[in-house]
């Protein structure tokens, strides 16, 4: 699995470091999304996954 | 197992709901029916990025076309539902055609109140994308500039106006902007931000008709004798739930959809988004709920109880605003006459996080300018904190670092 973010669509809403916090971080500022793991092992993809559908500004883009 | 699902509404809580159920392996046939020509599309950017003209208007698109493709539905847009027969189990569109269901999802959304008299040149809602075009090229011919309504939409629309460098006044009836949503208290904070950027606010006086010159717009006579010049207002009052179409039908619709728990109104008929009201069992009420957050996960919990998950839908609701520079975002609920205190942070320094108190429990937390710290203190709300040991602030911490 791939995970890339859209910070310019980002609004700090947080929701991905509810789904899967080893994946996401907000930064200590603005709170915008940092992604801390781009290739997720698998017992994260369905965290991942759901952070993705969740994501209320469709900043998170999951592939393989 | 249902083998026709028909979803009515093609905005975010309809699109995730068809999405949710082929990602759970729903493999039926599914429709999905829109009343606006256009592909799904998120909301919340038309009020300020849109309207801002930062975002070209494609960018709102919630899918690409393959995106859509993939999700194997008979896309019917530009198609209004204007009946439902429940007992025959059908959905009678604006062309005649009936459309036959299993199982049916209304997720029909909201429709902008309008005021008697606004039907004048110059008067803008802003609901669709249509409506968020229609205004930004209006905003383009620098006119004076009236929001009517200090709602989310309305301060956000003055917000954006006024950083376009325009002369925008907001008037509302009640004596803070978002008061209905988040209080006096935090309301008159946004009162302060919106003055302290050049917007007039004038509060506590309603609006008694429109004045207009040849069928345009030229200004409000406001409730206290007053008038104010405008060349451009936008009603910005509230929405109604979209059920005009299903009076008639068998429906409950005291407050949009009425539905259980579990999302479901009747007859295998669920409901999700802006247009449903449910109990939710994490608050013990009723609510209906007109955020985006909410969209998306009440489709995933209906596409799941339409699977047979049987789950009441129980979420600790999300949502935000954006402000000039300001980010305001809250998790729960912010019922009237809560008790409210500071958590963290300082509003001086517009930078802190608020908690609500309702019946005794923490009910809601809302973060100004403090992304991280409420959503870290929303585990006040998800583990519903007694509101008496809020005036333990170590205890505030520990809870929070839980």
């Amino acid at each position: 699995m791939r995970v890339t973010i859209d910070t310019e669509r980002c609004i700090a809403a947080g929701q991905c470091v509810l789904s899967a916090p080893d994946v996401f971080d907000q930064s200590e500022d603005d709170g915008m999304v940092v992604l801390l793991n781009p290739s997720p092992p698998d017992e994260l993809v369905a965290d991942v996954k759901q952070a993705a559908a969740l994501c209320p500004a469709l900043a998170i883009m999951v592939e393989g | 197992m249902f083998e026709r699902v028909v979803i009515v509404g093609a905005s975010a809580a309809g699109l995730t709901t068809a999405e949710q159920l082929r990602r759970r392996g729903y493999d039926g046939t599914l429709t999905l029916i829109g009343d606006e020509p256009h592909r799904p599309y998120d909301r919340p950017p038309l009020s300020k990025q849109v309207l801002a003209g930062t975002w070209e208007p494609e960018k709102v698109l919630l899918r690409n076309e393959a995106a859509l493709a993939e999700l194997d539905a008979e896309l019917l847009l530009g198609h209004a539902a204007v009946e439902l027969d429940a007992a025959g189990r059908k959905v009678v569109l604006a062309d005649g055609r009936a459309v036959g269901y299993d199982a049916l999802v209304i997720a029909t959304g909201v429709s902008p109140r309008r005021l008697p008299g606004a039907d004048l040149a110059g008067v803008h809602v802003l609901r669709t994308l249509d409506d968020a075009l229609a205004l930004r090229a209006a905003l383009l011919d620098r006119p004076k500039v009236v929001v009517v309504g200090a709602g989310f939409l309305g301060a956000e629309a003055a917000a954006v106006a006024r950083g376009m460098g325009l002369d925008v006044t907001v008037v509302d009836p009640l004596q803070a902007p978002l008061q209905r949503q988040l209080g006096e208290r935090i309301g008159a904070l946004v009162a302060r931000m919106h003055r302290d950027h050049g917007v007039g606010m004038l509060l506590g006086t309603g609006v008694s008709r429109f004045v207009e010159a040849a069928g345009r717009v030229v200004g409000l006579e406001l409730a206290d004798g007053s008038t104010i010049d405008a060349d451009l207002v936008l009603v910005a009052v509230g929405a109604a739930p979209a059920t005009g179409w299903l009076t008639g039908s068998g429906l409950s619709l005291d407050n949009g959809v009425d539905c259980d728990s579990f999302c479901h109104a009747g007859s295998d008929i669920y409901a999700a988004g802006d247009v449903a009201s449910w109990q939710n069992p994490h608050f013990g009420v009723r609510m209906r709920l007109e955020h985006r957050m909410n969209a998306t996960e009440q489709g995933i919990a209906v596409a799941g109880n339409l699977l047979g998950d049987n789950q009441a839908f129980a979420p600790v609701p999300y949502f935000w605003t954006d402000q000039f520079d300001t980010k305001i975002q809250a998790y729960g609920i912010f019922p009237t006459g809560s008790d409210i205190q500071i958590v963290s942070g300082d509003p001086g320094e517009r930078r802190f996080v608020a908690a609500y108190g309702w019946n005794g429990t923490v009910t809601g937390v809302l973060g100004w300018n403090s992304p991280r710290e409420v959503r870290t203190l929303r585990q006040l709300v998800a583990d519903r904190v007694a509101w008496s040991t809020l005036s333990i602030p170590s205890a505030v911490s520990a809870l929070a670092a839980c």
